[in-house]
């Protein structure tokens, strides 16, 4: 009974399965992709890493970081890796680029790839270079032309495609140059305050326990500011952080679903409300309550399993496009396979959901009297109202616990839970609101085809509502992810007035600050910022030793400002970017003969130090006791030197230091100019130049933001599935109302003037909604998640829900034309027959 | 007296699957203005089409229909549905109202769509004719059959039509509802004097009429003058 019954709805219980099929594809994609990334990240841990295990410090080894590596038998290799100006005499050009000296077999698994293939082998030999393959094509060089490096020249032996341990988003800032270990001392590039990174790298004996090995070798480390990273630990490390992303990516799938599964409701509403009678009349020959209930409900099951099998295999074509669409993030490449538990958990949300979101209204059938055969009667079974909660709460169980499944966290999936009610009631609540308004002060006014196409959204059996939460969900997503990306943007944008700085020469020795300066004052330029700067470490916070608290794992600081080497700066001074918070500024010493300094409020917190503690800092081997006197607030908002740590003048100025130079060039050539000059006057000085680093970061946001966008694509997707399933849904009523418009007189033009005004409203009311309460999560991320003002962009507004509104209009148009095209005397016929 | 309808040799053929049915074949009569005229036969022979051709609402097969003196086949969908604004009233079987309009509304949607001015006065006045003045502001939902087809008679007679064609106005009211649409149908059309095309299988309101064009099989089998002007 159940299939010969659907057998005559074929084309609405189809539309109802389709709305379920994008949502399936995309879980069952990003699941099978999620599992397939945390797979290969497994497998291919000590390609990625290149070793087995590595001891990595930011100095030279002491004598007890060496004696523990000759402990395990002696580095079977080791890196040196710093940031440097790098220049092409071929062009003359200069770039910030990533050098790593390489010294031994490394990598021990995986290889370094390059172009020729035999580059890997003979740059050691040759004492040549191999330079990443991005940076060889912006810069015009080939294989065979030479790269300087500090003082050192070194011909090109190849491109460099990929080499275990250099990050797709770190490479983009400084892109990778590998070179013979031995030649990096040459260049003369590692001075004081150079960013220098010290790997040594290990082959593990094949019974060898690294976990054991880590847990005791790694506190021994942690005192001399070393570290030892595993294979296994280095990528859990890559996975939880890629794991996070597709978690978030999963959930955004899982609304498209949702936002299907609102339709399957909707769509099955209609249906039954059109099978009510004939549910009287089985009930009447005598059919009880389980085999009129059975009939729909198996119904249900059935398109959802279908949808469920159909959203599978969309799913399972979807994942092939991931690697390609995840490009550039992946630092491997990932071989896609089945992942059984994601297609069996696509098979049972598609079914367990249709089932769920059609019991409201399958509902009706079990309450619905055999006396409505003779007489309709619309009043609601209050025992029906009542089961109707419980669905309602089975919903939400079900949401919580496939949230909780995804996420692994109670609280997480709570609050996921709690914003898809709080999004959904909001939207179906705000679009309630909206219609019963424009009921009430309803626009009399108006002409007969605006007042006609707004009246037609309460028409009966109407799916406003639900149009306007498909439409709005859409457009929430997607112009909450653009607001978000403006937020980000607005964090690091630059500001373009003269006197802000947009070139910054980092480690100028004390020995060339005077020449660097008089360099760019010759270009033209002014000098706007030189600042001293000189490192040092935490030595003792309050009465405990920081070595203590390095050992001490119930302690409260946050464990980065134990390991940190700060970089500190003297003046008497604030700068635009900071404000007082509290204390007196500027610094004054007191008789007790400690130095008073300033802390950024972060380092406070962090160091859990307070106004008056006391703080032992170690200045190049020399301690200093400081007081902490004053806290500031600093705006990370642009892009400035901006120090966690001021002392005052008068202290500091003796120290062994190096400074910064900052300074403004009008434009990329001048900019260029300058660098080039600089780079061959002062070849250790690294520049970076805050115009091409916002260029990269507005390109990793972007790459990011594409990929939340496809799937946001899916809600919206569904949301045109919803809407074309409303249309078809309400067709017969649009033909009868048009027939009878047109048979009173109304012109093709009224009539398709009221038809596409309708969708017109839709799109507005949907779309606007959708953008005001994005606009309101937006200003609430930006206050209480990333603390910084928020100025809306215009684009939202003058594309997004304009290009949402032409979208409904052209679906409902589309969809429309038989209704229109309907001569009237044959429904007319139908109407009377 | 001036002829409001004239149909010659109309012919309407539907395919069905593989096959061809003829619905209308060879059928001429005209109607003069004022005249009360009734087509009546069985199911299927032709009656609703026959009003519907004669109200431009399809396309004959063969043969022609002059509505008012224009040859409803020399115009496009739009300028007949302009005639039909104009000159035409309908009422249904099923009343055809806009479910989303209040009675009111509904009665002035003809004037709505001329673009003419001050309808809802019209509307008011007609609506009191048919005696509906306490509920011009429900709903078709919030009516009975009988208070719907009311509506439906005010919204024929709002745009002063020449002729008005009514399809079963009484087949679906019970038989008192169905007198008083009847009688309600025959004061106004009497007071506006328009002519009224019925299409009907009730004898008992065919012999109300002026005219009777009895259908069967698509074909006119008579055409009688039950009562001389």
């Amino acid at each position: 009974m159940a299939w010969r019954d659907s057998k005559a709805s074929g084309g609405r219980l189809l539309l109802f399965t389709a709305s379920i099929i994008l949502g399936i594809a995309a879980v069952v994609s990003i699941q099978s992709f999620s599992e397939n990334l945390e797979e290969n990240i497994a497998l291919q841990s000590k390609t990625l890493m290149g070793a087995d295990f590595v001891i990595d410090s930011n100095q030279p080894p002491n004598e007890k970081v060496k004696a523990i590596i000759d402990s395990l038998g002696g580095a079977d290799g080791r890196s040196v890796g710093f940031p440097s100006m790098a220049v092409f005499p071929k062009n003359g050009d200069a770039k910030l680029v990533g050098v790593r000296g390489i010294e031994g077999e490394y990598p021990f698994y995986g290889e370094l790839e390059t172009k020729p293939t035999d580059a890997a082998q003979n740059y050691q030999k040759s004492g040549s270079a191999l330079v990443d393959a991005t940076l060889m094509l912006q810069y015009g060089l080939s294989v065979g032309d030479s790269i300087k490096l500090g003082n050192s020249m070194f011909p090109i032996q190849g491109t460099l495609i990929s080499a275990p341990g250099t990050s797709g988003i770190g490479a983009s800032i400084a892109p990778p140059v590998i070179i013979p270990y031995e030649a990096v001392e040459g260049t003369g590039l590692i001075q004081m305050g150079s960013r220098v990174g010290y790997d040594f790298y290990f082959v593990a004996e094949p019974e060898q326990d690294l976990q054991e090995l880590e847990d005791i070798v790694d506190p021994q480390l942690d005192v001399e500011n070393a570290d030892l990273d595993t294979h296994m630990s280095t990528a859990a490390q890559l996975g939880r952080s890629y794991d996070n992303f597709g978690k978030f990516l999963n959930l955004m799938a899982f609304i498209a679903l949702l936002l299907g599964c609102v339709g399957v409701a909707s769509s099955v509403h209609i249906h039954i409300r059109e099978k009510l009678r004939s549910v009287a009349v089985l009930k009447c020959i005598g059919a009880t309550r389980k085999q009129t209930f059975l009939i729909y409900l198996l119904q249900v099951a059935g398109m959802g399993l279908v949808g469920g099998v159909l959203g599978i295999f969309g799913g399972l074509i979807l994942q092939q496009s991931f690697p390609l669409l995840l490009q550039g993030f992946l630092p491997f490449e990932v071989e896609i396979s089945l992942v059984p538990q994601a297609l069996f958990s696509g098979l049972i949300l598609g079914i367990m959901l249709a089932v769920l979101f059609a019991l409201m209204p399958l509902l009706n059938t079990w309450f619905v009297s055999p006396l409505q055969v003779l007489r309709v009667d619309n009043t609601k079974n209050p025992k029906s109202r009542k089961l109707q909660l419980w669905v309602v709460l089975a919903i939400i169980v079900f949401v919580f616990a496939f949230s909780f499944w995804l996420l692994g966290n109670v609280k997480y999936a709570l609050y996921f839970v709690l914003g898809i009610i709080v999004v959904f009631a909001l939207l179906g609540g705000v679009a309630t609101l909206f219609m019963r308004a424009i009921k009430r002060f309803f626009p009399t006014s108006w002409g007969f085809t605006s007042r006609q196409s707004l009246l037609n959204l309460y028409r009966p059996n109407n799916q406003t509502s639900v149009l306007i939460l498909a439409i709005g969900v859409g457009t929430f997503l997607i112009s909450t992810l653009y607001f978000t990306k403006d937020i980000l943007l607005s964090q690091v944008s630059l500001d373009t007035s003269e006197n802000t700085p947009n070139l910054v020469l980092m480690d100028v020795q004390s020995e060339e600050k005077l020449e660097a300066a008089t360099s760019i004052e010759a270009s033209g330029l002014k000098v706007l910022n030189n600042i001293p700067i000189i490192t040092m470490r935490m030595h003792q916070i309050k009465d405990r030793p920081v070595r203590e608290l390095i050992l001490d794992t119930t302690a409260l600081q946050n464990r980065w400002v134990l390991f940190h080497e700060f970089r500190v700066t003297y003046r008497d001074t604030l700068i635009a970017s900071e404000q007082t918070v509290e204390g007196t500024w500027p610094l004054e010493r007191k008789d007790n003969g400690l130095i008073p300094i300033s802390l950024s409020e972060n380092v406070a917190a962090d160091a859990k130090v307070k106004l008056g503690d006391t703080l032992v800092f170690n200045v190049q081997g020399v301690l200093m006791e400081t007081q902490v006197a004053h806290l500031r607030s600093l705006d990370w908002a642009r892009m400035q030197i901006n120090f966690n740590i001021l002392f005052p003048s008068g202290i500091l100025e003796e120290a062994p230091q190096f400074h910064v130079l900052t300074t403004n060039a009008p434009d990329a050539n001048k900019s260029a100019s300058l660098q080039r000059e600089l780079v061959r006057k002062f070849p250790s000085v690294s520049i970076i130049d805050l115009r091409q680093l916002f260029t990269v970061i507005e390109g990793i946001l972007s790459k990011i933001a594409w990929v939340i966008n496809f799937m946001a694509f899916f809600s919206i997707l569904t949301g045109v599935i919803v809407l074309i399933g409303s249309v078809r849904n309400s067709k017969y009523q649009r033909i009868k109302e048009n027939v009878l418009l047109r048979t009173l007189g109304a012109k093709s033009k009224q009539i398709l003037r009221i038809t596409a005004l309708e969708y017109f409203y839709l799109g507005l009311l949907g779309g606007g909604i959708g953008i005001v309460l994005s606009l309101l999560g937006s200003l609430l991320l930006a206050q209480f998640v990333f603390e910084t003002s928020f100025s809306p962009s215009i684009i939202p507004f003058v594309v997004v829900l304009p290009s949402i509104i032409l979208l409904v209009l052209l679906i409902g148009m589309l969809n429309s034309k038989s209704v229109l095209q309907s001569p009237p005397l044959e429904v007319l016929r139908k109407e009377a027959g | 007296m001036s002829k409001i309808l004239n149909v010659a040799h109309l012919g309407k053929t539907y395919t069905s699957g593989s096959k061809q049915l003829t619905v209308l074949d060879d059928v001429s009569f005209s109607i003069d203005s004022g005249e009360t005229f009734a087509i009546i036969g069985p199911s299927g022979s032709g009656k609703t089409t026959l009003l519907g051709l004669c109200a431009g609402l399809d396309h004959p097969d063969a043969g022609t229909v002059e509505l008012s003196g224009v040859n409803m086949g020399s115009l496009n969908e739009d300028e007949r549905a302009r005639l039909r604004n104009e000159k035409v009233g309908f009422i249904f079987q099923n009343f055809q109202l806009l479910p989303t309009l209040t009675a009111l509304e509904n009665v002035v949607v003809p004037l709505e769509l001329q673009g003419a001015k001050n309808p809802t006065k019209i509307g008011k006045e007609l609506l009191g004719k048919v005696g509906l003045t306490d509920r011009m502001h429900h709903y078709p939902s919030q009516l009975s059959g009988g208070e719907q087809q009311r509506v439906a008679l005010a919204r024929a007679f709002s745009n002063n039509p020449a002729i008005l064609f009514a399809d079963e106005p009484t087949g679906n009211l019970d038989q008192d509802t169905g007198d008083r649409i009847v009688q309600l149908l025959f004061e106004l059309n009497q007071e506006a004097g328009t002519t009224l095309v019925i299409v009907s299988h009730d004898l008992e309101l065919a012999q109300k009429c002026n005219y009777q064009l009895r259908l069967r099989g698509g074909k006119v089998i008579s055409n009688e003058i039950l009562i001389e002007n």
